[in-house]
């Protein structure tokens, strides 16, 4: 395993109540189950272009997610349907979005990449690496000058350390106080390259270097990544910024049809054994929930996506007129220094 | 007969023979060594010429193109990949400030033997990020070279000739053309700034580079077929481009229209246009016409996109209004 050099921190005894734990099962699961159907979509060519899953990542989507209150704010990354999903996003919308139609949350121009509620705060998932990390920087400014009481979150992958945007961010927030978490999503891949050939320190040392504090947890088990996701969040929110870094399992290729190559098959093949989903549901049974309970809340997030795509295919394609009026806000006349 | 390859393959296979030409030639990019590059354009590169020669670098591009141009002045002929020409936006310092500059404001004491290979344009739905056509950005700094090779033949000798010429040069490829099949002549000629006539006409030039070349073959098929003889000059340079071929050309059907797929506002077509007005006045028996993109930015769905990429029935139009 590329990621087995970090070793997660030893999490506190579990202090959540169970109907939270539900609530985050069910996230999970609309998560796995839209990016399942989304997979299948896209091998049938129903999917332009091309995307990338966060199958087997949905605990940090749910636990990071969960943790935010309404004025928060995230940006993402190409990776971030979870993230959205986990937000609140209505279903329809992101299936028009991803599908190319006209109804897409943004009108069908940005597709998997650049999936963006503004309604919720998520200053939208990104095709560039690395480049969430400013948009959020600069969103906790905001949130600081206005006086919000928000948070802005930035989810980066494992790859986005190399890149200068998260050395230049973690200096800027630390030095301004930002409220402002930085959230790595490590899944131990970068594309087609394991991340010990990408990156010669670690987070933890990185973030040391600005005095930005870093706590590291076993992002594959739901309740500890809610648990600490809560605790950087509130810290945040009156302190200055942090680093959360979540350790991962990329179970699909980097993108839909990535035959994975790269890969060993026993890594592969070992990827199920720390499913996420398989864990919080185990927990759940522990804690008393019936089996009965899982199956309905299976079935009633599959009759949701069944819904939300039905209206997603009978959704019209979106026409290039509409799509002019938005290159420039529409005003009446553009007055110099007005 | 040699076997047609891909031009993807071409790509290859000019990395691969400049660098056994010349042992100062080097790759860098992401994911270029053992993936062999998100397109394949660098597959079997590493098993031939080994790790320090062909070298995966993390995803920093600022400072992987900085760090090409620092080599290509201590003796090496860095060829770097940025895997989507949108990404050349992260490494602008370094192409812009550093790589262009360095032999004129040092008073010629150096040059920088560098490529800058990257693909650009759409066709494969990949959205507003990465699909947009910037070489027009890099036409128009001094000290830099573009290059736009639009056939398999041209994917080899082109690259071949930037990989040799001494100072930085930017090819551009697309990405939507990396499946196309055609012959490779590994003893052609290996020019900067010259043009290709690739159809011979009487009645109106069509002037352009890239993948949009085929969409002017289908234009001229379709004028053919209403008696209408269209030229069609292949850039394939677009720093510096062929003054001398573009305007034989003018002289001789005194009609002109220009097609790439970047957005037409301010771009290469606007250069030439300009230069035909100023320059060529006298030839001409109409106002020269351009096909380009829309002035927004290329959309993901399939119809936004499909609507954005200039196609043979623009070109056919604006021949015709040419014409007219
Ligand atoms: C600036 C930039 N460089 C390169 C790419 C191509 N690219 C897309 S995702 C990716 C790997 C990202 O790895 P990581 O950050 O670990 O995220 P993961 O895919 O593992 O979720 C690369 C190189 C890009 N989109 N943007």
């Amino acid at each position: 395993m590329p990621s087995s050099a970090a070793q997660a921190d030893p999490i506190p005894a579990n202090s959540i109540p169970t109907d939270r734990r539900l609530a985050l099962h069910r996230t999970m699961q609309t998560i796995r189950a839209t990016e399942t159907t989304l997979s299948r979509l896209f091998a049938d060519g129903e999917i332009p272009g091309f995307i990338h899953l966060s199958v087997g990542q949905e605990a940090v989507a749910a636990g990071v997610v969960g943790a935010l209150g309404p004025r928060d704010s995230f940006a993402t990354t190409h990776r971030g349907h979870g993230h959205v999903l986990a937000r609140g996003v209505k279903l329809d919308l992101f299936f028009k979005e991803i599908m190319g139609r006209a109804g897409g949350i943004c009108g069908g121009r940005g597709g998997s990449m650049h999936v963006a509620d503004l309604s919720l705060g998520v200053l939208g998932a990104n095709g560039i690496v690395g480049a969430g990390l400013p948009l959020a920087t600069g969103s906790a400014l905001a949130h600081q000058t206005r006086r919000t009481g928000g948070v802005a979150v930035a989810f980066f992958g494992d790859g986005a350390m190399a890149e200068g945007a998260l050395h230049e961010c973690l200096n800027m927030a630390a030095l301004w106080k930002l409220p402002m978490v930085f959230v790595c999503e490590n899944n131990g891949w970068s594309e087609f390259s394991p991340t010990s050939t990408q990156f010669a320190a670690t987070l933890d040392k990185l973030g040391a270097a600005f005095g930005v504090p870093h706590r590291r947890v076993d992002g594959n088990d739901v309740a500890a990544v809610a648990e600490a996701a809560t605790e950087v969040v509130e810290a945040a929110r009156g302190g200055g910024p942090r680093i959360l870094e979540c350790l991962t399992t990329r179970w699909h290729g980097h993108f839909e049809g990535d035959p994975q190559r790269y890969r060993n098959a026993d890594e592969i093949a070992g990827l199920p054994q720390n499913d996420p989903l398989r864990r919080s549901a185990e927990a759940l049974l522990a804690a008393g929930v019936e089996e009965s309970a899982l199956a309905a809340l299976v079935d009633s997030v599959d009759a949701e996506i069944r819904e939300a795509l039905e209206a997603a295919r009978a959704d019209a394609l979106p026409d290039v007129d509409a799509a002019f009026r938005d290159v420039y806000t529409p005003t009446a006349t553009l007055t110099a220094g007005a | 007969m040699p076997k047609p390859l891909r031009y993807v393959n071409a790509v290859a296979q000019a990395l691969n023979d400049a660098m056994a030409a010349d042992p100062a030639v080097m790759l860098m990019g992401e994911d270029v060594a053992a993936a062999g590059g998100p397109f394949k354009a660098t597959r079997g590169l590493l098993d031939a010429h080994g790790p320090e020669r062909v070298r995966d670098t993390p995803i920093s591009e600022a400072s992987l193109v900085g760090a090409a141009v620092g080599a290509a002045l201590t003796g090496m002929k860095p060829v770097v990949e940025i895997m989507f020409m949108d990404f050349v936006t992260l490494a602008m310092d370094a192409v812009v400030n550093q790589a262009a500059k360095a032999r004129f404001m040092f008073g010629g004491q150096c040059s920088v033997p560098m490529v800058l290979r990257t693909p650009h344009g759409g066709g494969l739905n990949a959205g507003p990020q990465h699909s947009q056509c910037l070489e027009a950005w890099f036409a128009h700094i001094p000290g830099l070279r573009v290059v736009c090779p639009a056939t398999v033949a041209d994917a080899y000798s082109l690259l071949r000739a930037a990989i040799e010429a001494p100072d930085p040069v930017v090819v551009v490829e697309n990405k939507a053309l990396y499946a196309l099949q055609g012959d490779i002549d590994v003893n052609a000629p290996r020019e900067v700034g010259k043009a290709r006539l690739d159809r011979a006409g009487r009645d109106a030039t069509i002037v352009t580079y890239g993948a949009t070349l085929y969409a002017a073959r289908a234009a001229a098929d379709r004028l053919a077929a209403e008696g209408i003889e269209a030229e069609i000059v292949d850039l394939r340079w677009i720093q510096p481009w062929d003054e001398e071929a573009v305007f034989a050309s003018v002289a001789k059907t005194h009609r002109v229209v220009i097609a790439h797929e970047a957005v037409q506002a301010f771009g290469v077509g606007a250069e030439i246009a300009a230069r035909i007005a100023s320059d060529a006045f006298d030839d001409l028996d109409a106002p020269v016409l351009r096909v380009g993109a829309p002035f927004m930015p290329i959309a993901f769905a399939k119809t936004l996109e499909a609507a954005y990429l200039p196609d043979a029935d623009r070109i056919v139009a604006a021949v015709k209004s040419t014409l007219a």
